[in-house]
């Protein structure tokens, strides 16, 4: 592998997608994504990958469940309005377990909105989506290396817990060039085997069945206890975050995904100025680092949470500080013209630095 | 004369040994049939696949003794997609109703069938919404009373009964599309000889294969068993006519 790579965002995804091993990837164009698929149409046929542009992104979604039910590694990825029709499959793949890659390159919204950078889909990536109450792996990249590596991490996790796993980009993180470092993908070598998978019996004395649906008496609630518990063991072993300068600081800003590379910008802004300022950015914003958030607080207790949204991730930030903690938020929820740069983070640095 | 014990029917070893939920006088329990024997015929039982819809026959994994997976409300085609995209030696199938291909699933079939992918769709048209209590249907007749067609299906206001066998014949990636009906026992072979046909042509990988099956709801057409039957053979019959509406291994 070359060791170092001038690639674009989106690229990277399908890149480290195909590097994991992923070989069937569904989606359907929109704004800022498109990068991905027209990548996969390339690169899928030389590896013997399969490569179909969907109707719709209902139907990518729902083939792409059919192949993770089989047992493959598949993908689709798409943005705001996309990513809502994909909703009801979310849904039943969360419900039957079905391991698989969603990628969402975040647009501002609501409804078309626009093409420009946002993060406006934190509640729709974190809260679920869809119908039924349930939860996706969720993993905020800010970089494209760790666009690169989080999607081969996606796919591992998903693997893993069965579960759909999510990478949640934006427009700026999907559009930019930076550096990239290849590197081959270590399937581990703890993964559960897919004995669940539709194959066809080939053998099995029974069918295998992957479903969500659940009639019997108590059986529904078994199940979703079952998901909660698997919620919960998430949240224990694959919890993700970066913090920097917590130890002396007076301020701890907290951003995720692409705001996180606009806030670094201002904190080494500040810290040239003195100001005490650190970062907590969390990677992994289901399961949500709430630990750190608590340790954290309980010596630095003013938190300013900047978000390029109206504020989605500060109402997680806020449920797991300290109760004594002090949550402040800065936001703006995109479109054209409206990305803040490191001067105006740094602006906001030194306001509520001083109240 | 010497009399020697012969099996001349029996369960398809498709079909598992449990009682269906069906309504008596329901088709579906007739379709699951075929389809079992189907695969049972092609001896293909271990690598047959099932996609369940959403409908009356949403437990189809209860029934039938091979792996299958369940789609969302009209997706089953787009989830066979995936399926047999993983496992290209693999039968796979779809079973639907009117309402889950030809209302809410109408661009994911249609799509399908048009790609050419390698499945077999069977199609349960029993002319309305059985699961969820007899609603109007895209196949509902003319005329025809639902619980949401509470004066008749007026096709000025509620549109027109789509003909899905003959609409996915008329696509270039469909390699099968046929019309059956299992209200007498020889319509009930000749469905078997379709529905087989269909399959075939997958094993043989020849194509997207496509079979109607005009099949009774009595419960919710508000008839008896034998009624129900018999409107299969005359209303449902002389809007959705019987027939072979593409077929490659014929037409070329
Ligand atoms: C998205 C969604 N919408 C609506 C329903 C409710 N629903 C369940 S079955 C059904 C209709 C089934 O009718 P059909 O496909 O004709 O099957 P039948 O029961 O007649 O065999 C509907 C609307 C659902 N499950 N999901
Ligand atoms: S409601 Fe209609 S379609 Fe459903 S099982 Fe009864 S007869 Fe069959
Ligand atoms: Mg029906």
């Amino acid at each position: 592998m070359k060791n170092r790579l001038f690639v674009k965002g989106n690229e990277a995804v399908a890149m480290g997608a195909i590097e994991a091993g992923c070989r069937y990837y569904f989606g359907y164009p929109i704004t800022p994504q498109n990068d991905i698929p027209e990548y996969m149409s390339r690169e899928m046929p030389k590896l013997g990958g399969t490569f179909v542009q969907a109707e719709s992104e209902v139907a990518a979604i729902n083939m792409v469940l059919g192949a993770g039910a089989a047992g493959g590694r598949a993908m689709t990825s798409s943005s705001g309005p996309g990513i809502s029709l994909k909703a009801e499959g979310m849904s039943f793949m969360a419900g039957s377990e079905i391991p698989a890659v969603i990628v969402n390159i975040q647009r501002p919204g609501p409804g078309l909105g626009g093409i420009d950078v946002s993060q406006a889909d934190y509640f729709q990536a974190v809260k679920g989506a869809g119908h039924g109450g349930y939860h996706l792996i969720v993993l905020a990249p800010h970089s494209v290396q760790e666009l690169y590596d989080l999607t081969m991490l996606a796919f591992d996790l998903a693997d893993r817990y069965r579960i759909p796993a999510m990478v949640l980009g934006d427009a700026m993180l999907g559009q930019m060039k930076e550096a990239l470092v290849p590197h081959a993908h270590q399937l581990p070598k703890d993964l559960p085997p897919k004995d669940w998978a539709i194959t066809g019996k080939r053998g099995r004395v029974r069918g295998n069945v992957v479903k969500s649906l659940y009639l019997a008496d108590g059986e529904l609630e078994a199940h979703n206890w079952h998901l909660h518990a698997k919620y919960a063991q998430l949240k224990e072993r694959e919890t993700r975050f970066e913090a920097v300068g917590l130890d002396d600081a007076e301020l701890i800003l907290t951003a995720f995904g692409g705001a996180a590379r606009i806030v670094k910008t201002a904190i080494a802004m500040a810290r040239k100025e003195g100001l005490k300022v650190g970062l907590i950015r969390p990677i992994t914003v289901f399961p949500f680092p709430t630990d750190i958030y608590r340790t954290a607080t309980v010596k630095t207790p003013k938190v300013l949470c900047v978000e390029l949204n109206n504020g989605q991730m500060v109402e997680d930030v806020r449920l797991s500080v300290d109760p004594k903690a002090d949550v402040r938020f800065y936001g703006r929820p995109g479109g054209t013209g409206s990305l803040p740069d490191p001067e105006e983070i740094f602006a906001q640095i030194r306001k509520h630095y001083k109240d | 004369m010497s009399h020697k014990a012969q099996t001349v029917f029996q369960r398809p070893s498709s079909l598992k040994e449990v009682p269906t939920h069906f309504c008596a006088g329901c088709h579906h329990g007739t379709v699951h049939r075929l389809v079992a024997e189907a695969i049972d015929l092609l001896d293909v039982q271990q690598q047959t696949i099932g996609i369940g819809s959403v409908g009356c026959s949403v437990l189809l994994y209860d029934y039938f003794d091979i792996d299958v997976v369940e789609a969302p409300h009209g997706r089953a085609p787009a989830v066979g997609t995936g399926v047999k995209r993983v496992h290209p030696d693999s039968v796979v199938f779809t079973y639907q109703g009117d309402g889950d291909l030809a209302a809410i699933g109408t661009a994911e079939i249609i799509h399908a069938a048009n790609r050419g992918e390698l499945l077999t769709v069977i199609f349960l048209n029993n002319t309305t919404y059985g699961m969820t209590g007899g609603q109007m249907a895209p196949t509902t007749l003319p005329g025809q009373v639902t619980t949401t067609s509470p004066y008749g299906r007026d096709v000025l206001k509620e549109g027109h009964p789509l003909r899905m066998a003959e609409l996915l014949g008329m696509l270039g990636g469909t390699a099968f599309s046929a019309r059956v009906a299992v209200d007498t026992p020889k319509r009930v072979m000749e469905a078997g000889r379709t529905i087989l046909k269909a399959f075939e042509m997958q094993v043989k990988k020849q194509g997207f294969a496509f079979v109607e099956v005009l099949g009774a709801c009595p419960t919710n057409w508000g008839m008896s068993a034998i009624e129900a039957n018999a409107r299969v053979g005359k209303e449902l019959m002389d809007f959705f006519p019987l027939g072979v509406y593409k077929d490659i291994t014929t037409q070329g």
